[in-house]
């Protein structure tokens, strides 16, 4: 015996919604824009801004107010103090942006107004972690550079094997590739390389005419803004963590796309001289079932995740479990549509007057 | 059962076997009985975040190593210039790396010239200016290659040495690791008391015995008042309870002496009082250079000093021959021990900074793995009991496959040698997921196909068919992040990366394949046309 959520038939007009579905996402993209420049840009943890965190475990109860007002008094530069887990757990983290010299002096400093502040509560330092600014630095390039190589090489993929078009994927490489080439020539910050490689991205692929490519990108860049606007609404640190969640979700939510542009391919195979939006519509609708089951399952285990694993992988299960959803809702509403919505207006599969010459029953 | 089944079955039952003895000696209490002693020896390794212990970034400071290259450089063309009768005056350090000096007497040039080329092959003259009185300023600095080697070197032995201190401090498995931009990444598993362990590896420990000037009045010597070749120091004055101060100190600014001729150094308990000092043993050469000091500088004072602060500086009796000499300083006995391990283990080449450091405690640690196999297991549990009731007979069929998943994962990573991390954990249990979603394909393929009333045998045969390459194409992109990953990713990250593209790979093949088994099985006891459950 067995059942299914999903009507197998299901008949939603996804296209003709489409409209709503792109508000709705712009309305999500301006709100954490919004968000991101009242708070003057993401707030970056250690890893990028550089500092100091100690992770600071107490014996007994302690309120977290009384925790701050002691470090408060010890003069650390940029003091954050934050309650870990549960609080019944008795685990702070205490961050500072003091990044001149070793760890050890914030250290002694943060342990000698503990023991003179809290009389007598033992605590325990369960994790001190320290980032100089030039790794903080080295770090941030680092996350850049792999999210510019991540949007390369699916653009090239989903090119190369959904429109069995791999010169002009490899046209695309090579027109990026000189892009970055010249921005770094003018020596370009590495904010702007990225968003140089974005744009680039986007412009070859809309002149190579690279739908599905288009699409594809377009939805992850929906995705990884739309978390990093929720993340900023949350007033969530970014650290390397998140970054890995970011580039996972990209892999997960290409991994829904794919999905529905493979339906796609099949169904504009059998040449039935459908046109696209109708096309799309069937596709989205056949693999609907299966999108909210793998996806439902995948939110399933990183709830499980996000509940049980512990303080320290907290946030990334966070973006992750956002991630899930905002890649499932774009695979479904943004990848799709977006490929009608892109198209050159003399695209054969918009006209009708152009209908396929060949039909098979 | 065909021939074809047969032999499917007999491989999975080989990678199944395989695996469980690649997994069997990372479960606690395997390794030491029978069992243990015949599977391979390869234990998970777990990361810096789950069995605690320090990540350090070091940075080395090249730039100063080539500059004090420089400057011993410009003291010996002084030296070598007055031995073939040419007057060289004070060879004085220019910003980057260069280095001026003064020749007395024009005609001399090209006999200065020779000089250079041939015992100097590594600098160049940068310029060249006449002075008045008969005199030539040079400007000379070292060619690009050779400051290149010197950075080579320099690098070299600053890992050589701090593996040496880390070897002597004890730490197993320690991981030095050269990088780029002088770079040193050290990474230390399960050490319980990180400051001493930084203490130890960034010490320069560039030890100088000079000869004190007592001739010269330390507070006049403060306001400014120094002769040529003296130098202001400190030297430290322990009190008890762990006081300290410090106080002025001339010294002759030539070293007489350095820690290089140091052969052993062992932390030694004074008799008069319970105080440590470090006794020191020189090597024949050191030996003969400090029997000749001493001699020359009887009833003077000679500082001991460490990394530019004097220790102590006892006034010499008699000469010392015997090649040993001692450090007294009131230390207690781990800084006696830590400075011996120092000292024996040489100098650094250069200054050593601290660009990074991590810290996880054996706490947070055990607290991490205990939080992750929670996790996993309640993800597990809930999937397999969704999948159960979803998919029915189908369901079972995946659940079986997603257990052989999480183990042949988890046997990747000991028969690589990779190293599990917490965000590792989290690839696994995002694995299981995907693991999951190639049989959801593969499943809602089939309902499709049976629902447009084709006979099981076939709808089973097709839903493979045509999920196939959707799985190979949407887990392509996945692997292709998991690459990004783990090339840009540090530590952590990389474990995650790993374990999803294990997890990928193995899905591959237990979703694919062995589930496909097991319908085959199922289907071979009943009738083309019986319903499946699914």
């Amino acid at each position: 015996m067995s059942f299914s959520f999903i009507k197998h038939e299901t008949k939603i007009d996804f296209i003709g919604l489409r409209y709503y579905a792109f508000a709705l996402s712009a309305l999500m993209i301006i709100v954490g824009g919004i968000s991101l420049v009242m708070k003057g840009g993401p707030r970056f943890g250690i890893d990028f801004a550089g500092g100091v965190i100690i992770q600071a475990k107490f014996n007994a109860p302690t309120d977290i107010g009384k925790v701050k007002k002691v470090l408060e008094g010890a003069n650390l530069p940029g003091l954050v103090v934050q309650q870990m887990g549960k609080v019944k757990d008795n685990d702070f983290l205490i961050r500072t942006s003091i990044t001149e010299g070793s760890s050890e002096n914030v250290q002694k400093t943060v342990a000698q107004a503990l023991d003179e502040g809290l009389g007598g509560v033992k605590y325990e330092f369960k994790r001190i972690e320290m980032v100089g600014p030039k790794v903080g630095e080295d770090l941030r390039g680092k996350a850049m550079e792999a999210m510019y190589f991540a949007i390369l090489l699916i653009a090239i993929y989903i090119s190369g094997r959904f429109e069995h078009r791999w010169m002009a994927a490899g046209l695309m490489a090579a027109g990026l590739f000189a892009g970055i080439t010249a921005l770094q020539y003018f020596q370009a910050p590495q904010v702007w390389l990225v968003l140089g490689a974005l744009m680039i991205t986007l412009a070859l692929c809309f002149v190579l005419r690279l739908n599905y490519a288009l699409g594809a990108i377009v939805a992850l860049i929906h995705d990884v803004l739309t978390t990093i606007g929720i993340f900023s609404i949350l007033d969530k640190e970014f650290d390397l963590t998140i970054i890995a969640a970011l580039l996972t979700l990209i892999g997960f939510s290409l991994n829904d796309t794919i999905i529905v542009y493979d339906r796609i391919r099949e169904i504009r195979g059998l040449k039935t001289g459908e046109l696209l939006p109708v096309i799309i519509n069937k596709s989205v609708n056949q693999t609907l079932s299966r999108t909210i089951m793998t996806s439902g399952l995948a939110f399933l285990s990183v709830l499980s995740l996000f509940l049980f694993g512990g303080a320290v992988i907290h946030d990334f299960a966070l973006a992750m479990l956002i991630g899930i959803v905002v890649g499932t809702y774009s695979s479904i509403y943004v990848a799709a549509p977006i490929i009608i919505s892109l198209s050159p207006p003399d695209s054969e599969d918009l006209a009708p007057a152009k209908a396929p010459k060949a039909r098979t029953a | 059962m065909n021939r074809n089944l047969r032999w499917r079955v007999l491989l999975t039952l080989a990678v199944m076997v395989l695996s469980t003895s690649f997994v069997l000696p990372s479960v606690p209490g395997i390794k030491n009985t029978m069992l243990g002693k015949i599977l391979p020896d390869t234990a998970i390794n777990l990361g810096l975040d789950l069995k605690g212990g320090i990540h350090l970034t070091l940075g080395v400071d090249v730039d100063k190593a080539i500059e004090n290259n420089m400057a011993s450089m410009s003291q010996d063309i002084k030296a070598s210039a007055r031995e073939e009768n040419l007057a060289v005056l004070k060879p004085t350090p220019l910003p980057g790396t260069r280095t001026e000096a003064v020749l007395v007497g024009a005609d001399k040039q090209e006999a200065f010239e020779k000089l250079l080329k041939k015992l100097y092959p590594n600098l160049k003259v940068d310029g060249k200016e006449t002075l008045p009185e008969d005199r030539v300023k040079y400007v000379l600095s070292m060619t690009a290659d050779y400051k290149k080697y010197l950075a080579r070197l320099t690098m070299d032995q600053a890992v050589k040495t701090i593996r040496n201190r880390i070897d002597q401090f004890g730490v197993a498995e320690p991981d030095i690791r050269r990088q780029d931009n002088n770079r040193i990444q050290v990474q230390l598993p399960g050490l319980s008391d990180p400051d001493r362990a930084i203490a130890i590896i960034g010490k320069t420990a560039h030890l100088e015995f000079k000869v004190v000037d007592d001739t010269v009045d330390a507070a006049s010597a403060q306001q400014g008042l120094l002769g040529p070749g003296r130098e202001l120091s400190v030297i430290m004055h322990r009190g008890p309870n762990n006081t300290s101060s410090e106080s002025p100190i001339v010294l002759k600014k030539e070293a007489v002496m350095t820690g290089e001729h140091i052969t052993d150094a062992r932390a030694t308990i004074e008799q008069n009082n319970n105080q440590f000092s470090v006794s020191l043993t020189f090597n024949p050469r050191g030996a003969k250079i400090f029997e000749r000091v001493t001699e020359e500088n009887i009833k003077k004072r000679l500082a001991i000093v460490l990394d530019g602060k004097c220790y102590s500086a006892p006034v010499i009796q008699d000469k010392i021959s015997g090649g040993k000499a001692q450090i007294t300083g009131r230390f207690n006995q781990e800084e006696a021990r830590d400075l011996a391990i120092v000292l024996r283990a040489g100098a650094l080449p250069a200054p050593v900074k601290v660009l990074e450091q991590r810290t996880v405690g054996p706490t947070l640690g055990q607290e991490s793995i205990d939080a992750g196999m929670m996790a996993t297991g309640i993800a597990a549990i809930a999937i397999i009991i969704f999948m159960a009731l979803y998919y029915s007979t189908a369901g079972l069929f995946a659940d079986v496959v997603l257990l052989l998943n999480i183990v042949m994962t988890m046997a990747g990573l000991a028969a690589f040698g990779a190293t599990l991390t917490l965000p590792g954990i989290a690839g696994i249990i995002l694995t299981i997921a995907m693991a999951v979603d190639a049989n959801v394909l593969i499943f809602e393929r089939i309902r499709e196909e049976l629902r447009k009333g084709v006979r099981s045998a076939e709808a089973v045969d097709k839903g493979y068919a045509k999920a196939t390459l959707t799985i190979l194409d949407s887990n392509t992109t996945n692997v292709i992040v998991a690459i990004i990953l783990y090339q840009f990713g540090t530590g952590p990250i990389r474990g995650f990366a790993v374990t999803l593209v294990l997890g990928i790979i193995m899905s591959m093949f237990t979703a694919i394949f062995v589930s496909r088994i097991m319908f085959d099985l199922y289907l071979s006891k009943r009738s083309p046309d019986a319903p499946v459950s699914i």
